[in-house]
C-alpha cells in the first residue's frame, strides 16, 4: 500500500475502494471520497496515488463533478510534474461530457507542459514533448503562439531535436508559418544527415497545407546538390504532386539536374516514378531514363528496375517516338538476361500487354495522377479529446499510438484483456475505412433499441421472396453527391452488420443496391437503395418482417450514420 | 510500480542492483538493459523503452544511468521525477553522485532504496522522514584543499563578500548523522539562470529565453526558519507594475510546495523551513524581453574563393556586459565544412586560443571584460568544397557547412533578467552554535547561445 500519510488516512481510502457495502451506499462512498480529497498534508507521491486512484469514481451529478473539480484545481498548479499532470488527466476523465471545461484545463496545462519541454532534464523534455504532440491532435491551434519553445538547439539529442521538428510540423498556422519555414530551412542544411531529413519531411508535410512555398523552399534545397538532401526532396515531390496537384508544374521545372545527385534506392524509385507519369512537361525525361535503362545491369536494387519498367511504359505511351528503343531495350534485358524473378515476370507481363494492343495498356498503365481525397483520409482529422484522454499521463504517448499498439498486442497475448461485449462487433474493416471514420460508425446508438447480429447470411431467394411479401416500411431520401464508390460502402455497412445482398457496378444508372440485417430479437429488415442519374439523392425503402417502429427508427439512423460517413470522405 | 531499479555506470556496469517484486524471471535485467540501449536505432528514443513484457525509464545523472523497470502503464512524469529525486537524495547522503562514491556507499545507498521504496511503492523522498531510519554513515574520499577551486561546481566558489568559500561544499555529504559540533552550520544559495539565444545571419534576434531557478543547499538543522527577499521592483506577468521604471520583469513563477508566500505578494519575500539538503526553491522563465542588452554579439564575416579553396572567416565577438562585469571560460565552437586541411590563425589577444577539432573550430577565451571588442582571423584550406551554384568564383556567402557559431560562457555575479537576493535571514536560534555562514551567488550561464552565420 503506498504510503500516503497517516494510518486513518489509510484506513478511509481502504474503506471507500474495498468495502462493498460503502459502495453500494452512494451518499457514504461519495463522503468517503471527499475525505479523501481533503486529505491534508500529502505528500506529491501520495497526491499522485489519490488522483490516480480517483480515476475510477464516477460522480453522480453535475454539481458533484464540479465540486470534486473545484477542490482538486489546487492540484493543477502544484510544483510537481506528475501531480499536474495526474490532474490534467482527471479533468478531462471526469469532465468528459463538457469539452468546455476539457479546454479549460488544457489552457491552464499549457504553462506547466512549456516547462517542462525547456526543463533541464532531457527526458522530462522528451515526455513533455511527446504529450503536447498528443494535444495538438485535438487543439492544433494550442500552441501556435509559443512555436519559438520547440526550436531546435545545437545541443540536444537526437531523439528530442526529430520530436520538436514533428511539434513545429503540427503547429504551423497563418501566422507563424513565415517564421516555422525559416527555422525549418535552417535545419535542412544541418550537419547530421537524419536530421536533415527529418525536417525536409518536416517541409513536405506543411506543404499540403501551405504549398507554393514549401515547394519553393525545396526547390532551393535542390540546388545545393547534396545527395542526402536530394533524395529526400524528390520523395517529397512525389508525395506532394500525388496529394496536392496544383503544384506539379513547379515540381516539373525544378526536377531537371537532380539525377546526377541521387544514388539511393527510394530517391531513384521517387526521381523515376515522377518522370514516369509527369514526364510529358519535363522536356528530357525520356533521356534521363534512357541513363537509367543504361545502367540497369549493374542497378543493385530490383525495387528500382520494376519502377523503371512501369514508369517507362507510361512515358511511352505519351512520347512513343522517344521512348520505343529505350523500351524495347529494356524489355530485352529484363526478359532475356535479369536474374530476380519479379522483376522477370513484370517485364514479361509488360511485352504480352503490348502485344494485346495500345488501348489495353492505356487502360491499365493511366491511372489517376493524383487523389487530393487521400489527403483528407490521411491527415489526422481533429480527433475529439475523449479518444486519448485516458492514455494522457501514461506511457502510450511516449512510445507513440503505433509502437504501442504492437507493445500491447504482444503483452495481450499473455494476459487476456477485458473483451468487451460487441454490440455490433466489428472485423477489421479494410483500409479504406480509416480509424477515426470507424469510431464514428461506432458510436452509434449502441445503447437500447438496435442490436445487429453479425453474419446473418440470407440467400439471394429467400432475400427476394421475402422482399416481395413485405411491404415497404419507410421510405426514405438521402441526399447524396458524386457517384458511389460500392466497395467502400460494402465496407462500412459491413463493419455495423449490414450485409449486402446485391450491389450494381459503380457507375451504373440508376445505381441500385440491396441490403440486409437481422436483429438480436429476429427482426429482419431488407432495405433497397436507389440511385438515380442526377446523383443528387439516393432514396432508400425499408422493409422489416415484424412491425416494431422503434427499432425502424434506429435502424434507420444507423444507415444514415453510414451514409454521412461515407459522403465526407468523398468530399 | 516499479519492479526493478538499477544504477549503471557509463560504461553499462551495474553499480547497484535492487529486485522489489522478483519478477524478472531469472534474467539479468541489467544486462538486458545496457544491451538494448546500445543497439537502439537511431530515430527511437531511449527514454522509455520495451522488451519482453517490461518497460525500462532511465535518466543520466553525471554520467550514470539510474534506471527503473516496470509491467504497468504508469506516468512518465511521475517516474521521471522518481528519478530525479532519488538521485538528488543519493547526491545529498553521500556528498556527490558518481561512479566513485556509489561504489564506496553501497550499503547506504540500499538502506536508502529500502525506506524510499516498498514493494515498489514510493513511500516517502522527504529527508525530513528519512532521517529517522538511515543508520549508515556516508564513506567521502579525502576533503579538497582550498587551493583546488573549481568555478563551474555550484555552492561555494565566489560570493559577493569575495571570500572564496570551501568548495568541498559541493561534494560534502549533507545529511550525515555525525555529531553536530563537527558540522559546520551553513547555508547556501544560488540563483542561477540559464540562457538560449538564437540569433539570423541578419543579426536580428529570433528567439531569447531565460529559464531560472533559485537553489538552496542547507546544512542547517532542520526547521530553521529562512526569509529570503527578493528585488522589490520583481513583477510576474506582462501586465503587472511595481515600482518605478521598468522594473524586473519574468514571465512565470513556481515555487516549491514548502514554500509560504504570504509576504510575496507585498515584499516579494520567501519563508521557508527548508529540510537539510538541496531544495529548489523557486523557478521562473522569462523570453523575449530582456532588460539588459544581451552579453554577446558576433560579427562574422567569411570570404570564400572557390578557386583556390582559400576559406577565410573573420569574427569580431562583442561583448556588451557593463564594464565592471566579465566572462569567463568563453568559447566559441563553429563547425566547419568537410575537408578542411589547415588553419592559420591571428588573435586579438594573447591569453586566446584557437584549434580545430572534431571538424569544428574551437576559439577559447578565458576571461572577457564588459565592454571588449576581440577579434579573430582564420584562415583555411578547404578544396573541393560544393555550395550553392549560381555563384561567382569569390564570394561571401558562407559555404556549406559552416554551420552555425555557438557560444558557452558563464557571467558570474550576472543575472540576464536583474534578479537579484537582496537578503538571506535566519530565525535566531537559541541553542545554535556559531553564527552560521550564508552564502549567495548570482550566476547566469549560457544553455544554447546560436549565432547564425
Amino acid at each position: 500500500m503506498p504510503y500516503l500519510g497517516s494510518e486513518d488516512v489509510v484506513k478511509e481510502l481502504k474503506k471507500a475502494l474495498c468495502n462493498p457495502h460503502i459502495q453500494a451506499d452512494r451518499l457514504r462512498y461519495r463522503n468517503v471520497i471527499q475525505r479523501v480529497i481533503r486529505m491534508p498534508k500529502l505528500d506529491q507521491w501520495g497526491q499522485a496515488e489519490v488522483l490516480n486512484f480517483l480515476l475510477r469514481y464516477e460522480p453522480r451529478s453535475e454539481e458533484e463533478l464540479f465540486d470534486i473539480l473545484n477542490l482538486l484545481d489546487s492540484f493543477l498548479k502544484s510544483s510537481s510534474p506528475g501531480v499536474v499532470m495526474g490532474a490534467t488527466k482527471l479533468f478531462l476523465i471526469l469532465a468528459k461530457k463538457f469539452p468546455h471545461v476539457q479546454t479549460d484545463v488544457l489552457v491552464q496545462v499549457k504553462g506547466p507542459l512549456l516547462a517542462a519541454c525547456s526543463s533541464e532534464s532531457r527526458e522530462l523534455c522528451f515526455a513533455a514533448l511527446c504529450h503536447v504532440r498528443q494535444i495538438l491532435h485535438s487543439l492544433p491551434g494550442h500552441f501556435s503562439s509559443h512555436y519559438k519553445k520547440f526550436f531546435c538547439s545545437y545541443s540536444e539529442p537526437h531523439y528530442i531535436k526529430l520530436q520538436k521538428v514533428e511539434v513545429l510540423c503540427e503547429l504551423v498556422n497563418d501566422e507563424n508559418v513565415q517564421q516555422v519555414l525559416e527555422e525549418l530551412r535552417g535545419y535542412c542544411t544541418d550537419v547530421s544527415a537524419d536530421f536533415a531529413q527529418a525536417a525536409i519531411f518536416a517541409i513536405g508535410g506543411i506543404a499540403r497545407t501551405y504549398t507554393d512555398q514549401c515547394v519553393q523552399i525545396l526547390t532551393e534545397l535542390l540546388g545545393l546538390r547534396q545527395e542526402h538532401i536530394t533524395t529526400v526532396v524528390v520523395q517529397t515531390f512525389r508525395d506532394l504532386v500525388w496529394l496536392c496537384p496544383q503544384c506539379t508544374e513547379a515540381v516539373c521545372q525544378a526536377l531537371p539536374g537532380c539525377e546526377e545527385n541521387i544514388q539511393d534506392s527510394e530517391g531513384k524509385q521517387a526521381l523515376i516514378w515522377l518522370l514516369g507519369v509527369h514526364g510529358e512537361r519535363i522536356p528530357n525525361a525520356p533521356y534521363v531514363l534512357e541513363d537509367f535503362v543504361e545502367n540497369v545491369k549493374s542497378e543493385t536494387f530490383p525495387a528500382v528496375t520494376m519502377e523503371l519498367l512501369t514508369a517507362l511504359l507510361r512515358l511511352f505511351l505519351s512520347r512513343p517516338a522517344e521512348c520505343q528503343d529505350t523500351l524495347g531495350r529494356l524489355l530485352h534485358y529484363c526478359i532475356e538476361e535479369e536474374k530476380n524473378m519479379a522483376v522477370r515476370d513484370r517485364g514479361l507481363f509488360y511485352y504480352r500487354l503490348l502485344l494485346a494492343g495500345i488501348d489495353e495498356v492505356k487502360q491499365i498503365l493511366c491511372s489517376p495522377k493524383s487523389d487530393p481525397s487521400l489527403g483528407l483520409l490521411e491527415d489526422q482529422a481533429e480527433r475529439p479529446v475523449n479518444s486519448w484522454a485516458s492514455d494522457f499521463n501514461t506511457l502510450v504517448p511516449v512510445y507513440g499510438k503505433a509502437r504501442w499498439a504492437t507493445i500491447s498486442k504482444y503483452q495481450g497475448a499473455e494476459r487476456r484483456g477485458p473483451e468487451l461485449p460487441d454490440t455490433a462487433s466489428f472485423a477489421t474493416s479494410g483500409p479504406l475505412i480509416p480509424e477515426e471514420n470507424k469510431e464514428r460508425v461506432q458510436e452509434l446508438p449502441d445503447s437500447g433499441a438496435l442490436v445487429l447480429v453479425p453474419n446473418c447470411q440470407l440467400t439471394a431467394e429467400y432475400f427476394e421472396k421475402t422482399w416481395f411479401s413485405l411491404k415497404v416500411a419507410h421510405q426514405q431520401v438521402f441526399p447524396w453527391r458524386g457517384a458511389v464508390h460500392p466497395d467502400t460502402l460494402q465496407m462500412a455497412l459491413q463493419v455495423v452488420n449490414i450485409q449486402t445482398i446485391a450491389m450494381s457496378r459503380a457507375g451504373a444508372h440508376p445505381w441500385k443496391a440491396y441490403l440486409s440485417a437481422q436483429d438480436d430479437t429476429g427482426c429482419l429488415f431488407l432495405t433497397e437503395l436507389l440511385l438515380e442519374s442526377e446523383n443528387s439523392e439516393m432514396q432508400i425503402s425499408v422493409k422489416q418482417n415484424e412491425p416494431r417502429t422503434e427499432t425502424l427508427n434506429s435502424f434507420i439512423s444507423v444507415l444514415e450514420t453510414v451514409f454521412g460517413t461515407i459522403g465526407d470522405i468523398k468530399s | 510500480m516499479i519492479s526493478q531499479f538499477f544504477i549503471l555506470s557509463s560504461k553499462g556496469d551495474p553499480l547497484i542492483y535492487k529486485d522489489f517484486r522478483g519478477d524478472s524471471g531469472g534474467r539479468d535485467v541489467a544486462e538486458l538493459f545496457y544491451r538494448k540501449l546500445t543497439g537502439l536505432p537511431g530515430d527511437e528514443s531511449p527514454v522509455v523503452m520495451h522488451h519482453d513484457d517490461r518497460h525500462f525509464i532511465h535518466i543520466r545523472h553525471s554520467g550514470l544511468y539510474l534506471v527503473a523497470t516496470t509491467s504497468e502503464n504508469i506516468s512518465p512524469f511521475s517516474l521521471l521525477e522518481l528519478l530525479s529525486r532519488l538521485a538528488t537524495l543519493l547526491g545529498d547522503y553521500c556528498g556527490s553522485l558518481g561512479e566513485g562514491t556509489i561504489s564506496r556507499n553501497v550499503a547506504l545507498v540500499y538502506e536508502l532504496l529500502d525506506e524510499v521504496l516498498d514493494y515498489g511503492y514510493v513511500q516517502t523522498t522527504s529527508t525530513e522522514m528519512l532521517r529517522n531510519f538511515i543508520q549508515t554513515e556516508a564513506v567521502v574520499s579525502k576533503p579538497f584543499s582550498l587551493f583546488d577551486l573549481s568555478s563551474v561546481g555550484l555552492f561555494g566558489a565566489e560570493t559577493q563578500q569575495s571570500k572564496v568559500a570551501p568548495s568541498s561544499a559541493a561534494s560534502r555529504p549533507v545529511l550525515s548523522s555525525r555529531s553536530d559540533q563537527s558540522q559546520k552550520n551553513e547555508v547556501f544559495l544560488d540563483v542561477v539562470e540559464r540562457l538560449s539565444v538564437l540569433i539570423a545571419s541578419n543579426g536580428s534576434l529570433l528567439k531569447v529565453d531565460v529559464q531560472g531557478e533559485i537553489r538552496l543547499k542547507s546544512f542547517l538543522p532542520s526547521g530553521s526558519e529562512m526569509r529570503i527577499g527578493l528585488t522589490e521592483e520583481f513583477c510576474v506577468g506582462k501586465s503587472e507594475l511595481r515600482g518605478y521604471g521598468p522594473g524586473i520583469r519574468v514571465d512565470e513563477v513556481s515555487f516549491h510546495s514548502s514554500v509560504l508566500l504570504e509576504e510575496f505578494e507585498s515584499h516579494r519575500i520567501l519563508r521557508l523551513q527548508p529540510p537539510q539538503g538541496e531544495l529548489t526553491v523557486m523557478r521562473y522563465q522569462l523570453s523575449d524581453d530582456l532588460p539588459s542588452p544581451l552579453p554577446f554579439r558576433l560579427f562574422p564575416s567569411v570570404q570564400w574563393d572557390r578557386g583556390s579553396g582559400r576559406l577565410q572567416v573573420y569574427l569580431k565577438l562583442r561583448c556588451d556586459l557593463p564594464p565592471k562585469s566579465q566572462a569567463l571560460n568563453v568559447r566559441l565552437h563553429l563547425p566547419l565544412p568537410r575537408g578542411v586541411i589547415s588553419l592559420s590563425q591571428e588573435l586579438s589577444g594573447p591569453e586566446q586560443k584557437a584549434e580545430l577539432g572534431d571538424g569544428a573550430l574551437h576559439w577559447d577565451l578565458p576571461r572577457v571584460q564588459g565592454g571588449s571588442q576581440l577579434s579573430g582571423l582564420f584562415q583555411m584550406d578547404v578544396p573541393g568544397l560544393p555550395g550553392p551554384s549560381g555563384q561567382g568564383p569569390s564570394t561571401t556567402t558562407p559555404p556549406l557547412g559552416l554551420g552555425p557559431a555557438s557560444l558557452s560562457f558563464e557571467l558570474p555575479r550576472h543575472t540576464c533578467s536583474g534578479l537579484q537576493v537582496r537578503f538571506l535571514r535566519l530565525a535566531f536560534r537559541p541553542c545554535g552554535n556559531a553564527n552560521p555562514h550564508k552564502w549567495v551567488r548570482h550566476l547566469s550561464h549560457s544553455d544554447a547561445y546560436v549565432i547564425r552565420i
